[in-house]
């Protein structure tokens, strides 16, 4: 009986967002009077980030600084319609969604701003930091606090946009079964190394070094973020996380997370993460959707990393000392 | 059933309610002082994340009865903050990352504030060792042992 000792890898691709009857997410922008911009979503932030990611959209689009874009996310009742926060989509429809609506507010920000300087709209520019100037002589400009007053009190216009953005449904070819369930993929490779205790069946994770290619990281702050938590619930997916022992049956499975529980502080495997930026073609600057996906490669590199340490192959997750020790009893008998 | 008069200082300030007994301490906080940083997690001990400082003890405040607590002196998460200027805690969180829905934060924070005070210099493993009965199921902890470990840094460096 001893500790063996493996290595594991594993690769994937995972579609951003989903195809089922079509994948849509609307967003709604308007100016307040004093020029602050509120988005409208349906869309909700549950700590991965989405109202900070955009607003960064929003403003990057408009040309103000991001503290200037209040984020509503609404509720389903009220707000513009959302498909949902799932499926890796957030950023990816929502933020679409958003440059549309900001584009179309932006454009009316500059009409209500070239009636105020007698200029023409598309002589303007915006400097980020709140003003619109005119290209090429920049002395002459307003501020945007300045035409949102102009726009709600003098000129009646509403500095506001719509955004709509729809991945249509893909239908199946009826000859070949070809298909596009998605336009946009992120993809990552795990290496995993592993201990397998062959008397206890006891696996641990001692390091997972994991490469995540997820197009154009808006925040790289809280993308890394995402990958870290991401890559240990990986792990958790593959050693840890299960209704069982014995389900269906559910007399003795975990009845909250309290007893379904996944690695604590002290079952960190050592964890490296390195980001690789490809920009993608449809994404809202060029982002992908990077949540569910971090979590996907450590399961299959952990498998690989158990063959590799005692030379069985366990085809059922989560991978627990019981299987282990039952695919080991096998293999001698054989 | 008749309400017990209960009193304690909380951050700083001098409380007193009427509470029924048998409440929870996590209840009188939320419910009757309105300070709503500890949070309800699974009200049996487990979580942590309803955790509080009681006369510089770290406890679960879901698990203690708010009228064994006259006459004690209760920090939460809230009153860390002095003048608007972050705890180096809560600092150290924020620029760690270590917060992704929050609903953990106020209750690691307690656990590590209770660490610092009495382990100025923790190791790694003394952090683990603190955070151990907090369930956290956003970050994968590794944020916010970092976090600790650069907020006990910063307290040093001032002392120093
Ligand atoms: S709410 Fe008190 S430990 Fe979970
Ligand atoms: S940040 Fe969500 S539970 Fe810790």
């Amino acid at each position: 009986m001893a500790i063996r000792r493996g290595r594991g890898v594993a690769a994937i691709n995972y579609p951003t967002g989903m195809n089922l009857g079509g994948d849509p997410t609307q967003a709604l922008v308007h100016s307040t009077p004093t020029g602050n911009f509120m988005v409208t979503l349906s869309s909700v932030d549950l700590g991965q980030g989405l109202k900070q990611i955009m607003a960064q959209i929003c403003a990057e689009t408009i040309g103000v600084p991001t503290d200037r874009v209040i984020i509503d996310t609404a509720d389903t009742d009220t707000g513009p319609h959302c498909m949902g926060t799932f499926a890796s989509r957030g950023t990816h429809r929502a933020g679409n969604a958003v440059i549309q609506a900001a584009k179309e507010a932006r454009q009316v920000m500059l009409e209500v701003a070239a009636e105020e300087l007698e200029v023409n709209a598309s002589d303007l520019e915006t400097d980020g930091e709140g003003n619109i100037l005119v290209k090429g002589a920049p002395q002459k400009s307003i501020s945007i606090f300045d035409v949102a007053l102009s726009a709600h009190f003098k000129r009646g216009r509403s500095i506001s946009g719509r955004g709509m953005f729809l991945i249509p449904r893909s239908y199946p070819e009826k000859e070949t079964g070809a298909m596009k369930p998605s336009t946009c993929y992120a993809h990552a490779c795990t290496v995993a190394e592993v201990e397998v205790d062959n008397e206890t069946g006891e696996v641990t994770v001692l390091m997972v070094k994991n490469i995540f290619e997820i197009g154009r990281a808006l925040n790289p702050k809280m993308v890394e973020q995402q990958l870290v938590g991401g890559s240990w619930m990986g792990i958790s997916h593959a050693l840890y996380e299960t209704t069982e022992p014995y389900y269906p049956n559910r007399d003795h499975g975990g009845t909250d997370f309290n007893q379904y529980l996944m690695p604590g502080p002290g079952d960190l495997a050592q964890t490296e993460i390195i980001v690789l930026e490809r920009p993608s073609a449809d994404g809202p600057y060029g982002a992908k959707g990077p949540g569910e996906m971090c979590a996907n490669p450590q399961i299959p590199a952990v498998a690989n990393a158990v063959f590799d340490a005692i030379g069985v192959r366990i085809d059922t997750l989560p991978i627990t000392p019981e299987r282990i020790l039952r695919a080991l009893k096998a293999q001698a008998a054989n | 059933m008749a309400k017990v008069p209960i009193q304690f200082t909380l951050n700083g300030s001098e409380k007193a309610e009427f509470v029924e007994g048998g409440t929870t301490l996590l209840h009188a906080l939320r419910d009757k002082t309105g300070d709503t940083s500890p949070k309800g997690g699974c009200h049996q001990g487990t979580c942590g994340a309803c955790s509080v400082i009681i006369d510089g003890e770290l406890r679960l405040s879901c698990l203690t009865l708010a009228e064994t607590c006259s006459g004690t002196d209760i920090q939460t998460t809230s009153g860390l903050a002095e003048a608007g200027v972050l705890h180096p805690l809560q600092r150290a969180f924020l620029d760690a990352f270590a917060t992704q829905c929050g609903f953990c934060t106020p209750g690691m924070i307690m656990a590590a504030k209770v660490l610092l005070d009495h382990t100025p210099n923790p190791s790694r493993e003394d952090v683990v060792e603190a955070l151990s009965g907090n369930i956290c199921r956003c970050t994968g902890y590794e944020p916010i042992i970092q976090a600790v470990l650069t907020a006990a840094r910063a307290n040093s460096q001032n002392a120093a």
